[in-house]
C-alpha cells in the first residue's frame, strides 16, 4: 500500500494536466494509467486548438498548464483561425506530430518531482465513512484523500463498426468498468457517443490532384515557454465528398451502427458522422475533407470530416469515390464509440463531487468532447484535488474570467444533452476573453495558487510592468486630427484632441504610422501594442458590460449550502424545487443561470445564502 | 459600476398618489437634474420636477432623499411622491431613466440590493418572495394581455428574427473554418437586412407615440398674432370661460391649458400669448413659451381675422396646422382654401370646427387599433433593439456585429422570455452542416 496526496486515474489530456497541476501545488501525486505509453496519446485527430478551443489552450498555459507547451514542441503546422473576424475570436490551431507530442508530454511529466506514474488498472474506489480514501488497482492499493477520475471514453467504452462491436476505450485499449462503481456511489451515469474516421496510407493518395493548405507564415505558438519545434512546417491537403459518395452512403445506411439501430445514445451535432451529414444536409453537393498528416516520420493520414460507423467494406467504397482517394488504402477502419459519463450537475465549480468528498471528475467523463476541454477541466480538478489534500484554497474561475469558467459553469448548472464542445458563442463576455490576453486574466490567479513555474512567474511580472508603462505612455501621448493630417493621415477633422490609446481605435491610425508619429513608442513591443490596440477598440463595449460583470460577481459571492433542501425553502414553487434540485447550485449566481429559474425563486433563496469568506 | 434603478413603488396609476423610488449611486444626481436641487436628507420637500431635456414641468412633487448606507436599500435612495396620473408617472420615469446610469428596476431588484447591503433580515426577505412573484406574474400577464396578446406575439416575432440573424453571425465566428459556405451566407444576409429591420422597428416605435397620445391626451395649441380672438376661441371650444378675454392686445401671457373632449378622446387645448415683437420681458417669455408649445403640439390651430390678417409660420417642421379665420361675422374675404371660418362670439362655424377636430383626433389616434408599445419598459426594449441593429449594420468587424445582435435579441428576450445560448446553437445546427 502506497500513500499519496492525490491520485489521478487515467493519463489522457485531462489526466496529464490534472497530474501536473496537483504536483505543481506540491501534492505527492500518482498518475495511474493502463499503459505506460498513454500520456500524451491523441486518440482522434492530430491537432490541438481551434476557435474557442484555442482560447482554452492559451488559458491553460496562462495557468501554468502543459498542453500549450507540449503542442508547440510537436507542431507540424500552425494557423490562426478567424483572422478576419476580429481579435476576440482569433483561434490558434496547430497540427501536431503524434510521436513528438507523446515524447514532449512524457518529458514534461518527468520534470515534475512530486509526480509518480503508476502502470496499473484501477478496479475500485476505496471509501472510508462515505469519503474517498484511495483506489484498488491491479498492482495493489494506493491511498490518498483526493482522487481525480479522468477515464475518457474508457468508462464502459463500446466501439461500433457496422453491426460488429467490441468493448474498449479506443482501438487496442481495454474498457474500464469503474462506471458500475460510480453508479453504486449514487452518481447519475448515462451514455454518450462519438466517432472517428478511418486512417489512410499516405502513399496511396494521389496528392497531385489535391489542393494544399499551408500553415501561417508567422507560425503562431500557444506558449511563450518551452521549446518550440524547429522543424519546417508540413502542409495538409483538401478534398471533398461528391454526389457519388453520398449515394453510396445512402445505399448502405442500414448497415451503419448509428442508423442500423445499434447506437441509441446522443452524439455531438457539431462533429457529425458522414452518415449524419448526408442524411441531415442531403441537398449539399459535397462536404470538405481535410487530409492531415500524423507525423514527420509517419505515413498515416487522418481524413478529417469522414467520421463514420459504417462497415469496413462500405468505408472502402465511399472513400474510393472521393477525388485523390481513388486508390487510398485504409490502415484502420473508422468507428463510433459509446461510453459512460456522469451528469456534471453532480459536481461543484471545483469539479468535486458534491456528495462524495474527495472525488473529482474531469474530461469526457463529464460529458465534454475534445482534448482542450478535457485538459482545461483536468487542470482545475487537479489543482482542487491538491487543495483538498493539502488544505489550500480552491482554484475557482468564473464566467467573466475565462472560457474555462464558462465551460465549468455550463456543465455544472445546465448539465449536458450532447457532448459539450467549447464555442465562442457560449461566452457572454466574449470581448474580454481573448486568446491574446489570457495571461492578463489568469496568470496572477495561477501565481496565487502556486501553479505557475518560476520562469513563467518572473516573466509575467516583467510583462506586467511593461504593459503598465505602455498603458501610461499611450494615455499620455496625444494628437489632434490636424496634427495627424500633417503626417498624411486621413481622419475626420473634428478638432478633438485624443490620446494615442483612443486613436488606436481608428483604422486609419496603423501601428506603423503611430511609431512614426510618436518615436517614444519604441519601448513598446509589437505584440504588446497590438494587444493594447485591441483593448482600445473594444473598450466601449467592455465598459457597457461592466455592471453585468459586477452583478455576476456579487451573486457568485453569495453561497448556498451543498446540503440545502430546496423542498424546505419557503416560497419555492414545485417547478422551481425540481429545477433547482436537479442542478443543485452552490451560489446564488449559479442558481440564477439554471434554466427557467425566476427572480422570485432567487429572492426565496436569499435567506439561505452566506457570504463567501474573502 | 452599479446602475441606479428606478421604479414605481406604489400601485398602478391612476391613483391619488404615486411613489417612484430611485436607488443607487446616481440617484441624487438624477433628483438634482429633475428638481434642480437635492433636498435635505430624510425630510419631505416640495419640488417642481422638470424634464431636463425639454424643460417641461412634469409635476409638483414631495421629494425625500435618504443617503446610504442608512436607507432602505443600503444605497443612496430617493422617493418622489407624485400626483398619481399615468402621464405624470410615465413622464417622470422617462425623464429619470434618461439620466446617466439610471435604468428601470427588474422585478425584485430592490429587495436583492437591500439584502446584499445588509438592510433586511431573513424574516423580512422570506415574506417578499410571494410579493415579487406576484409582481413578475402581473408584469408578464400585462405584457401578454396588452392588445389581446399582440405585444407578446410581436416581441416573440422580433426575438425570433434577431435570433435568426444572430445565429448566422455566430456560425460565421465559430464554424467558418469548418465549412466554407458559412461565411458567404453570413455576409450576404447581414447588412441590408439589419438596416431594414431597424427601419421597421423605427416605424413601430413611432407608433408608440400614438399609444402615448391615447393615454395622455392629444395636445392642440392655439396660436396667432395678438387680438385675433384666440382666447375667445378656446373658451368657445371648452364651453366655459377658462381664459381671460379683453380687447387689449397681449392679454394672454402664459400658456393656459384647458381639457376638452373630442368624441370620447381626451385633448388638451393650449391658449398661448399672441405672437408679436415686444419689448415687455414678461410678454416675450410668454411668446417664447407659445412657440415652444406649438412646436411640440399634435395640432396647431393658427388663427387670423379680417382685421389682423396673415397666418404666422411657427417653424420649418411644423406639426399639423389648421388655418382658422376668426371673427367671420365681421368679414370672410381673406379665407384661403382649406381654412375654416368661425365666429367665436356668435358661434357660427363652431359646429364644423368641432366636427373637424373630432375627425382629426380619430385619424391620428386610430382608437379602434391597439397601440402596442404604451409601456415605458416595452418601448425601451424596442428602442434599444433598434439602436443595436443599427450598430450591428455598421460594425467594423464580425465579432462586434455579433455583439450588437446579441444585445438586440436580449432586448426582446426581456419581454418575450430569456434568450439562451442554446437557442442560438439550435438554430446554427439546424441550418448549417457544421463540423469536420
Amino acid at each position: 500500500m502506497t500513500a499519496y496526496d492525490v491520485i489521478i486515474v487515467g493519463a489522457g489530456h485531462a489526466g496529464c494536466e490534472a497530474a501536473a497541476a496537483a504536483a505543481r501545488r506540491g501534492a505527492r501525486t500518482a498518475l495511474v494509467t493502463l499503459c505506460a505509453d498513454d500520456p500524451g496519446t491523441l486518440s482522434c485527430n492530430p491537432a490541438v486548438g481551434g476557435i474557442g478551443k484555442g482560447h482554452l489552450v492559451t488559458e491553460i498555459d496562462a495557468l501554468g498548464g502543459i498542453m500549450g507547451r507540449v503542442t508547440d514542441a510537436a507542431r507540424l503546422q500552425s494557423r490562426m483561425l478567424n483572422r478576419s473576424k476580429g481579435p476576440a475570436v482569433h483561434g490558434p490551431r496547430t497540427q501536431v506530430d503524434r510521436k513528438l507530442y507523446r515524447a514532449a508530454m512524457a518529458a514534461t511529466l518527468a520534470d515534475l518531482p512530486a509526480l509518480s506514474i503508476v502502470t496499473a488498472s484501477v478496479q475500485a474506489l476505496m471509501l472510508d465513512q462515505q469519503q474517498i480514501c484511495g483506489v484498488d488497482t491491479s498492482q495493489g492499493r494506493l491511498t490518498a484523500p483526493a482522487v481525480v477520475l479522468t477515464t475518457g471514453t474508457f468508462l464502459g467504452g463500446m466501439m461500433h463498426i457496422g453491426s460488429s462491436r467490441e468493448a474498449g476505450g479506443r482501438v487496442g485499449g481495454a474498457a474500464s468498468d469503474l462506471g458500475s462503481a460510480l453508479r453504486a456511489l449514487g452518481l447519475p451515469v448515462s451514455r454518450l457517443k462519438t466517432g472517428t474516421p478511418a486512417r489512410l496510407d499516405g502513399r496511396s493518395i494521389d496528392w497531385s490532384a489535391l489542393e494544399w493548405q499551408y500553415g501561417d507564415s508567422d507560425d503562431p505558438r500557444f506558449s511563450h515557454f518551452g521549446t518550440a519545434n524547429y522543424r519546417p512546417p508540413l502542409p495538409c491537403a483538401i478534398t471533398r465528398t461528391n454526389a457519388a459518395t453520398h449515394e453510396i452512403i445512402r445505399e448502405h445506411l442500414g448497415e451503419s451502427a448509428l442508423y442500423g439501430g445499434h447506437i441509441n445514445s446522443v452524439g455531438p451535432r457539431y462533429c457529425p458522422s458522414i452518415e449524419d451529414k448526408v442524411m441531415r444536409f442531403g441537398d449539399r453537393d459535397g462536404h470538405q475533407i481535410f487530409l492531415e498528416p500524423e507525423g514527420y516520420d509517419d505515413l498515416t493520414i487522418y481524413p478529417n470530416g469522414l467520421s463514420t460507423s459504417l462497415p469496413l467494406h462500405v468505408q472502402e467504397k465511399f472513400i474510393a469515390s472521393i477525388k485523390g482517394l481513388e486508390r487510398a488504402r485504409i490502415l484502420r477502419a473508422g468507428y463510433a464509440i459509446e461510453y459512460d459519463h456522469v451528469d456534471p450537475r453532480a459536481l461543484s465549480a471545483a469539479l468535486a463531487a458534491k456528495d462524495m468528498p474527495g472525488l473529482f471528475l474531469a474530461g469526457q467523463i463529464n460529458g465534454t468532447t475534445g482534448y482542450e476541454e478535457a485538459a482545461a477541466q483536468g487542470l482545475v480538478a487537479g489543482a482542487n484535488a491538491a487543495a483538498l489534500a493539502l488544505g489550500l484554497p480552491d482554484l475557482l474561475v468564473d464566467r467573466t474570467q475565462a472560457y474555462i469558467g464558462v465551460m465549468i459553469d455550463d456543465l455544472t448548472t445546465h448539465g449536458v444533452a450532447e457532448p459539450y464542445r467549447m464555442f465562442t458563442s457560449r461566452a457572454e463576455y466574449r470581448l474580454r476573453l481573448r486568446a491574446d490576453n489570457a495571461d492578463q486574466r489568469l496568470t496572477q490567479i495561477g501565481i496565487t495558487a502556486g501553479l505557475i513555474p518560476s520562469d513563467q512567474a518572473a516573466q509575467f511580472v516583467v510583462e506586467q510592468h511593461a504593459r503598465a508603462a505602455a498603458c501610461a505612455l499611450l494615455g499620455s501621448l496625444s494628437a489632434t486630427p490636424y496634427e495627424l493630417s500633417l503626417h498624411g493621415v486621413d481622419v475626420r477633422q473634428d478638432g478633438q484632441n485624443r490620446s494615442l490609446f483612443d486613436w488606436l481605435r481608428f483604422p486609419a491610425v496603423s501601428h506603423e504610422l503611430a511609431r512614426r508619429v510618436w518615436p517614444e513608442l519604441q519601448i513598446v513591443s509589437d505584440e504588446l501594442l497590438t494587444s493594447l490596440a485591441v483593448d482600445a477598440s473594444y473598450a466601449s463595449y467592455v465598459a457597457r458590460q461592466e455592471s453585468e460583470v459586477s452583478a455576476l460577481r456579487r451573486d457568485e459571492a453569495l453561497k448556498l449550502p451543498a446540503s440545502l433542501d430546496f423542498a424546505a425553502v419557503a416560497g419555492l414553487s414545485r417547478e422551481m424545487i425540481e429545477r433547482l434540485g436537479q442542478a443543485r447550485p452552490l451560489t446564488l449566481g449559479a442558481a440564477s443561470r439554471v434554466p427557467g429559474v425566476t427572480p422570485a425563486a432567487l429572492i426565496a433563496l436569499l435567506p439561505h445564502t452566506s457570504r463567501r469568506a474573502a | 459600476m452599479t446602475h441606479t434603478i428606478a421604479a414605481l413603488a406604489s400601485g398602478r396609476p391612476p391613483a391619488a398618489l404615486a411613489v417612484i423610488r430611485l436607488s443607487g449611486p446616481d440617484a441624487f444626481a438624477a433628483v438634482q437634474a429633475l428638481a434642480g436641487r437635492i433636498p435635505p436628507p430624510r425630510r419631505m420637500s416640495l419640488c417642481r420636477l422638470h424634464d431636463p431635456a425639454s424643460a417641461v414641468l412634469l409635476d409638483q412633487a414631495l421629494v425625500a432623499v435618504f443617503p446610504g448606507p442608512n436607507s432602505a436599500s443600503g444605497e443612496d435612495l430617493a422617493e418622489l411622491h407624485l400626483h398619481g396620473g399615468p402621464a405624470v408617472v410615465a413622464g417622470v420615469l422617462a425623464a429619470l431613466t434618461a439620466q446617466p446610469g439610471v435604468r428601470l428596476a427588474e422585478p425584485g431588484e430592490y429587495t436583492r440590493r437591500a439584502f446584499a447591503n445588509g438592510r433586511m433580515d431573513l424574516a423580512q426577505v422570506e415574506g417578499l418572495a410571494d410579493l415579487v412573484s406576484a409582481e413578475t406574474a402581473s408584469q408578464r400577464d400585462q405584457a401578454l394581455a396588452l392588445a389581446g396578446g399582440a405585444l407578446g406575439r410581436l416581441a416573440d416575432h422580433w426575438r425570433e428574427r434577431c435570433l435568426d440573424v444572430l445565429a448566422e453571425a455566430e456560425a460565421g465566428l465559430d464554424f467558418a473554418e469548418d465549412e466554407e459556405d458559412v461565411a458567404a451566407r453570413l455576409d450576404e444576409a447581414a447588412r441590408h437586412q439589419l438596416v431594414a429591420m431597424a427601419d421597421e422597428l423605427a416605424v413601430l416605435i413611432a407608433d408608440a407615440t400614438r399609444a402615448a397620445r391615447i393615454r395622455n391626451g392629444l395636445t392642440i395649441t392655439v396660436t396667432g398674432p395678438p387680438n385675433v380672438g384666440k382666447s375667445s376661441l378656446v373658451n368657445a371650444l371648452a364651453m366655459r370661460d377658462a381664459a381671460i378675454v379683453t380687447a387689449i392686445a397681449g392679454t394672454t401671457r402664459d400658456a393656459i391649458e384647458v381639457p376638452i373632449d373630442l368624441g370620447g378622446l381626451a385633448a388638451i387645448l393650449i391658449d398661448t400669448a399672441g405672437l408679436r415683437d415686444t419689448t415687455d420681458p414678461v410678454e416675450a417669455e410668454g411668446i417664447a413659451r407659445a412657440r415652444q408649445r406649438a412646436s411640440t403640439a399634435d395640432l396647431v390651430i393658427s388663427v387670423a381675422s379680417h382685421d389682423v390678417p396673415g397666418w404666422a409660420a411657427i417653424a420649418e417642421d411644423d406639426p399639423q396646422t389648421l388655418q382658422l379665420l376668426n371673427k367671420a361675422d365681421l368679414g370672410t374675404a381673406l379665407l384661403p382654401p382649406g381654412a375654416i371660418a368661425v365666429s367665436a362670439v356668435t358661434g357660427d362655424g363652431m359646429g364644423s370646427l368641432r366636427q373637424w377636430l373630432t375627425q382629426w383626433a380619430g385619424s391620428v389616434t386610430r382608437p379602434g387599433e391597439p397601440a402596442l408599445l404604451s409601456q415605458a419598459r416595452h418601448r425601451a426594449a424596442f428602442v434599444d433593439a433598434e439602436l443595436a441593429l443599427r450598430d450591428a449594420a455598421q460594425a467594423a468587424e464580425p465579432v462586434l456585429r455579433a455583439e450588437s445582435l446579441r444585445s438586440a435579441a436580449y432586448s426582446f428576450g426581456r419581454i418575450a422570455g430569456r434568450v439562451g445560448v442554446d437557442d442560438v446553437l439550435d438554430r446554427i445546427f439546424s441550418r448549417f452542416c457544421i463540423g469536420k
